[in-house]
């Protein structure tokens, strides 16, 4: 790809990404109708919680991609995607500590300990926050092979959170499947992948 | 635990609407109403027919009314879907002209009732009730209806009746979110009868002096206040009177984190989440949450209705 489209797709991969934070703050300025609705702390909560898990399900995606279109150029959006995932997760985490709990350390304890969903949710969090600090180039350098090893942590960390989210729900636990099958198809793929290459190594033709 | 909270408060205490309304036209004359985030701007217009309802004194709070738009766009009422703006933008199918109760069970007086030979022998009030979701969020809403307990003698019930359980209109054709079978249709709740002719409990039929908008539980809807939402039943076709605990949708669905009492509890946490304090809708974005109050705040009234009774097992 040419240096230009390759700038002119980051630009629109950047531009998409920031897109649910700068309409969560034009609702909060009530530049759209009915601004954040009727309990702001949970939409905007969720919507950030959401986006962050998404994000992180696009990461996933480059892989199985970048192997279907026998193309290394989708590995330029890998990092950058996983790091808006932990922008979005950072958001989500500051938002239910600070504005929904008020950092009273006492209730967010009683959380942690008697809600699993939130341990969970935290779990997954802590988790986010080594790879976002190792993803630098200097990093990887650093870190040789146990980079990739951390790195994996990324699978456990959207089971998480898919589990985090399917937990919470009060009874319609349809979305939040729906992002789990997601989840599974793109592990799937990968096993998959391991599977027929160990294969082909096995009994070359 | 200190059971004796007032909720009472003086007429003269309340801010007149209009004197609200005004105070909001000159803090947005001076532009300070900008930041919605730090205070709703946009001010409430109720819409729908008008009812006649006197304000009943007795029941006022010193709490700021919930926003109309707010009580009316974010509704738990699953026969629309699941999400909370579904019930405002899914209900318009609903048919509340003409609407029947069938009335069934232990009691003297049974048969299907009009909507209007429903209504017709009672006088409608206005009461301010405070409404908590078992989700920890809550509202202020002036409700327009009758005592339940006055409906409940007109159909004379036996020595039998122990119970009396309500049931939701089922018709996928009216009601959408029933083609999804989260919860096992029709939507059905119960009280004691204790419960069902204690003065508190509301038959409403309006909110903020208009009819009942469909999304708010049209034509006829429960108001029990001092128990989570989920047990006032809305848009009711059926009245039964019975002797055993009747089911109930929400105790069917998940015995382990909705009682058939469902009192307001904040010693009480629901299995995943605390229920010591509430978020009141309207407060925006840096709102701190409020401490939930024991029958939520009705403690006073109520209380003595469940005397023996283990409230962490019957929660």
């Amino acid at each position: 790809m040419r240096r230009t489209a390759r700038t002119a797709v980051k630009t629109l991969v950047f531009i998409a990404a920031f897109t649910p934070v700068a309409l969560l703050v034009a609702r909060g300025l009530s530049l759209v109708p009915g601004g954040l609705g009727a309990d702001p702390v949970r939409t905007v909560t969720d919507s950030t919680g959401i986006t962050a898990l998404r994000l992180l399900l696009i990461t996933l995606c480059i892989t199985p991609l970048r192997h279907l279109t026998h193309s290394a150029e989708w590995l330029r959006y890998r990092r950058p995607l996983g790091l808006f995932a932990f922008f979005y997760a950072t958001l989500h985490v500051l938002m239910y500590m600070l504005i929904d709990r008020r950092l009273d350390m006492r209730i967010l304890w009683e959380d942690m300990v008697k809600r699993p969903w939130i341990t969970l949710g935290m779990g997954a969090f802590l988790l986010l926050v080594p790879l976002a600090m190792t993803s630098t180039r200097w990093a990887m350098a650093r870190l040789k092979s146990r980079w990739q090893i951390l790195h994996r942590c990324i699978y456990l960390i959207t089971l998480l959170v898919c589990w985090h989210f399917y937990w919470q729900v009060k009874r319609d636990v349809r979305e939040p499947l729906a992002y789990a099958a997601v989840f599974l198809m793109l592990m799937v793929l990968r096993l998959w992948r391991s599977y027929t290459r160990r294969a082909t190594v096995r009994y070359p033709p | 635990m200190k059971f004796n909270r007032s909720t009472r408060l003086l007429a003269s205490e309340i801010t007149p609407e209009s004197v609200f309304m005004e105070r909001r036209a000159v803090l947005a004359a001076l532009g300070l109403a900008g930041g919605a985030v730090l205070m709703p701007a946009h001010a409430s217009t109720p819409s729908g027919a008008p009812l006649k309802a006197t304000p009943n004194p007795s029941y006022t709070l010193p709490e700021q009314a919930t926003r109309w738009e707010d009580a009316t766009s974010y509704n738990n009422f699953y026969e629309f879907g699941t999400d909370k703006s579904d019930p405002a933008a899914h209900s318009a199918q609903l048919r509340t002209t003409p609407w029947s109760v069938s009335v069934t069970g232990e009691a003297e007086r049974l048969g299907v009732m009009t909507l209007e030979d429903v209504l017709k022998p009672h006088a409608l009030e206005e009461r301010t009730y405070r409404l908590r979701c078992v989700e920890a969020w809550s509202m202020v809403i002036p409700w327009v209806g009758f005592p339940l307990k006055d409906l409940v003698a007109r159909f004379k019930p036996t020595s039998k009746a122990k119970y009396v359980s309500f049931t939701t209109l089922n018709d996928s054709k009216q009601m959408p979110g029933q083609r999804d079978r989260v919860l096992s249709w029709p939507y059905s709740e119960a009280l004691t009868m204790a419960e069902a002719t204690h003065p508190l409990t509301l038959m409403a039929v309006g909110l903020y002096g208009r009819v009942l908008p469909n999304q708010n539980g049209a034509p006829l809807r429960l108001v029990v206040p001092w128990k989570y939402g989920f047990k006032s039943i809305k848009s009711i076709v059926g009245i039964h009177f019975t002797e055993r605990m009747p089911h109930t949708t929400w105790n069917d669905a998940n015995p382990s984190e909705y009682g058939f009492y469902a009192n307001v509890n904040p010693s009480v946490d629901h299995p995943r989440w605390s229920q010591k304090t509430e978020r009141r809708i309207g407060g925006g974005l840096f709102a701190p949450r409020v401490p939930t109050l024991p029958f939520n705040g009705y403690a006073g009234e109520v209380a003595n209705l469940y005397s023996g009774l283990d409230l962490r097992r019957y929660y």
